[in-house]
């Protein structure tokens, strides 16, 4: 459970909705992760550059900039590797979710989710050791 | 305090499933078998332990032990034995004859999510030729969840479960609210209702074997008759993985862990030279 903690994992999660932004931080920190917080892309933008997070939890749909348009800048000013960005968002058709990985999205997760399915991809993106 | 009916219905399941229910798993009782007293119309568990044990009928025990052995699964669960055979696989393939398969076998495969990871696998490292390299044989002893497995469509947060986007991406088609593997993938795997206790020899030898998380329920005895059998079906070569919880030690001598590895056995070496 403190694989993330010893190690310092840096999470910035974006999203307009304070409810889920809160969620996220529940779930995130049971896991040992430091958080956060964005409520549109341009924020994500300044909480980037001021400290580049290890992941970014990147809710679609918002006003300002949406999670695309911040993908799409975070890659142009920061390169395809960091951060790693995770889409989080009732977005789940399959053009969207190509959208985004082609846009450079490492994983995507479609809502609602829980624990279990976070912990999962956070494992298989390397940010948490295997519950083995 | 032991639930009225608890007794019954464990002696049940003991007896078709070889499953040890203790009574710490009592509060599993209301929530599986709701809809089991809902179908027969029974009023409460209390009732049911008396219709067990008064005439039970064929359908009602059934229905009693699929409730109470059925799992919720996850694709690619505990990632390390699909690393394992990741490598294997191509090996195995390589040295078959031109016109065999790789033989694949999940036993207790519940909803499929198990026989389909290995069937995404076999499609990311033999590429296009999966379908003839490989065949694979899902067995429950549930009917249910196995028509459920044939279907091989899944809930939005079932394929959230261990599955990358990419691997939903390139192998699943949404369809409505549900997500549908592709058919290229379903033709590797084949399904068959099948009960561990009873002797399963019939499916032949398998290269390969899965039988993850099934065995902890067993008592020692049906562990030890299971892994015997398990040892028979195995080709020499063959592999077979158990649960992370799992182990052949004190359970039977015809199983040996593979060296430097956790989880994978092969048949022994004593027993393979016999």
């Amino acid at each position: 459970m403190s694989a993330a903690m010893e190690a310092g994992r840096d999470c910035l999660v974006v999203d307009d909705s304070r409810v889920m932004r809160k969620a996220a931080r529940r779930l995130l920190e049971g896991l040992g992760f430091g958080v956060r917080e964005a409520e549109d892309g341009e924020k994500a933008l300044v909480a980037c550059r001021e400290a580049m997070p290890d992941l970014v939890l990147l809710d679609w749909n918002m006003p300002v900039m949406d999670g695309l348009e911040f993908l799409r800048a975070a890659r142009a000013e920061h390169g395809a590797e960091r951060p790693l960005v995770m889409l989080c968002t009732t977005e789940n058709t399959p053009e969207r979710i190509m959208q985004a990985l082609e846009a450079g999205a490492q994983e995507y997760v479609m809502k609602p989710y829980d624990s279990e399915i976070l912990a999962g991809k956070l494992a298989q993106l390397g940010l948490l050791q295997d519950a083995a | 305090m032991t639930e009225p009916g608890f007794a019954e219905i464990a002696a049940l399941v003991r007896r078709r499933a070889g499953i040890v229910l203790t009574e710490d798993k009592s509060y599993l009782l209301e929530t599986r078998l709701g809809p089991v007293l809902q179908r027969f119309g029974l009023a409460s568990l209390r009732v049911l332990g008396e219709r067990l044990r008064a005439a039970p009928g064929e359908a009602m025990e059934r229905a009693v032990v699929e409730a109470l052995t059925t799992h919720e699964s996850s694709f690619f669960r505990d990632g390390r034995p699909f690393e394992h055979l990741r490598a294997l696989l191509p090996r195995l393939a390589a040295r078959k004859a031109p016109g065999e398969r790789v033989r694949v076998w999940s036993a207790a495969c519940s909803t499929g999510q198990e026989p389909y990871s290995i069937a995404m696998l076999a499609h990311e490292t033999l590429g296009a030729g999966a379908a003839r390299a490989v065949e694979i044989l899902g067995t429950d002893i549930s009917g249910e969840v196995l028509a459920r497995a044939r279907e091989a469509a899944f809930s939005q947060f079932e394929v959230q479960r261990g599955l990358p986007i990419r691997a939903l991406m390139t192998h699943f088609a949404q369809e409505g609210a549900r997500w549908r593997l592709k058919p290229e993938l379903r033709g590797i795997v084949r399904f068959e209702e099948r009960n561990l206790m009873a002797d399963c020899g019939a499916l032949g030898r398998f290269d390969v074997i899965f039988c993850r998380n099934v065995l902890i329920y067993f008592d020692s005895p049906t562990k030890t008759r299971v892994m015997e059998m398990l040892a028979r079906m195995l080709a020499p070569e063959g592999v077979l993985y158990l649960g992370a919880a799992e182990t052949v030690v004190g359970l039977t001598t015809r199983l040996a862990p593979l060296p430097g590895e956790r989880g994978v056995y092969g048949v022994s070496a004593q027993r393979a030279a016999a």
